[in-house]
């Protein structure tokens, strides 16, 4: 039974306009401010693409080359650092800076900090030893694995910098092949020989 | 027990959440009530205990947040001298003004059934979900609030 009530509330129903982007935002700075974002997002425009950078009170928890894994990547570090993810732009903002500065060839290292809890075990001594490569410079998976302590565990050394969660900054771009070839990269090889050239290790 | 990352849920229901309080507080103050909602949520969602139907919960919350708004309403100034009541929601967006200001003033959950019932036009089992009730419940709730708003509106005539 529909009589003129239920016709007035259905045809009388308020409406208005909802924009999702802006409404993010406005929600995160509160948030931000409120004290309450525990795994900060923010995108980064770069010659890569669209970086996704996450930020905790220690620091930069995650990297993400832009693709289908985000949204995985994102559940990783609500699980393991905690569920309070949410867009806080500014709180990226050191790391944006940071990465333009790399990109435009204005930085050769990074003084982020790092909130290393996506990582564990071996992968921690093995990043720790990439971290220690200069710009220009390039080191071989089994050197990393000797820096690293295992010498011969130069796979594992392979696995770790393949799950590296902070690219770029941690530069396990900079591991090669002992006999020269590329390796791999998390980022796709383009991505690795870009940032090979930028660093004047490749030519072209 | 996983939660997902919290700009999960915000992506995935605040466009509805909006729709639902626009109905509830009317368009001027949904936005802000729907920032406070989801400030709320935030600030208990690492001690939440179950994952079970987040979006019931942020329904809950939601729905407490439309209920204060209405009461700090109600405590201000009622009427000025002209009839004219500065502290009824905004009237734009709104062509049935006086009778949604009815429904906002409704108790919660029935205020909440027709708000889903009407504006977001929901089945009963799909209202009764979002409620964390049966379809029957929801149905129900709906009913009594209509009997409700037809009183309220006999008596204006």
């Amino acid at each position: 039974m529909t009589d003129d009530l239920e016709r007035r509330l259905s045809a009388g129903a308020p409406r208005r306009d909802f924009d999702l982007a802006a409404f993010r935002t406005a929600l995160g700075e509160r948030a931000d401010r409120a004290g309450l974002v525990d795994v900060a997002v923010g995108q980064l425009d770069s010659p890569l693409g669209t970086l996704t950078a996450m930020v905790t009170d220690r620091g930069l928890v995650e990297l993400a080359y832009p693709g289908e894994g985000i949204d995985e990547r994102l559940a990783e570090v609500a699980e393991r650092v905690s569920p309070r993810v949410l867009a806080a732009a500014a709180r990226t903002d050191p790391v944006r800076r940071q990465l333009d500065e790399y990109f435009a060839g204005r930085r050769t290292a990074f003084d982020v900090p790092i909130d290393w809890r996506l990582v564990r075990g071996f992968a921690g001594a093995v990043l720790a030893a990439t971290a220690r490569i200069p710009f220009g410079a390039v080191s071989s998976y089994r050197e990393i694995a000797a820096d690293a302590g295992s010498p011969n565990a130069y796979r594992a050394a392979g696995n770790a910098l393949g799950s590296n969660p902070v690219p770029i900054v941690v530069p396990c771009h900079r591991v090669l092949h002992a006999g020269g070839g590329l390796g791999g990269y998390t980022g796709g090889l383009d991505r690795k020989r870009f940032l090979l050239r930028l660093e004047g290790v490749l030519d072209g | 027990m996983h939660l997902p990352p919290f700009a999960v849920l915000v992506d995935a229901h605040a466009a509805e959440l909006h729709r639902f309080l626009v109905g509830c507080v009317g368009p001027a103050d949904a936005e802000d009530c729907l920032q406070d909602t989801f400030l709320a949520a935030l600030r208990a969602y690492d001690r939440l205990t179950h994952t079970d139907n987040l979006r019931a919960w942020l329904y809950t919350i939601a729905q407490r947040k439309a209920t204060d708004l209405v009461r700090r309403r109600a405590r201000r100034p009622t009427r000025d001298l002209d009839g004219v009541d500065p502290a009824a929601p905004a009237a734009d967006g709104m062509t049935d003004g006086t009778l949604w200001q009815r429904v906002g003033g409704l108790p919660a959950k029935q205020r909440t059934a027709v708000v889903g019932r009407f504006v977001l036009d929901l089945a009963y089992a799909d209202l009764g979900d979002r409620m964390g009730i049966t379809a029957e419940a929801a149905r129900q709730n709906v009913s009594v609030a209509l009997r409700r708003l037809r009183s309220e509106v006999t008596d204006d005539r």
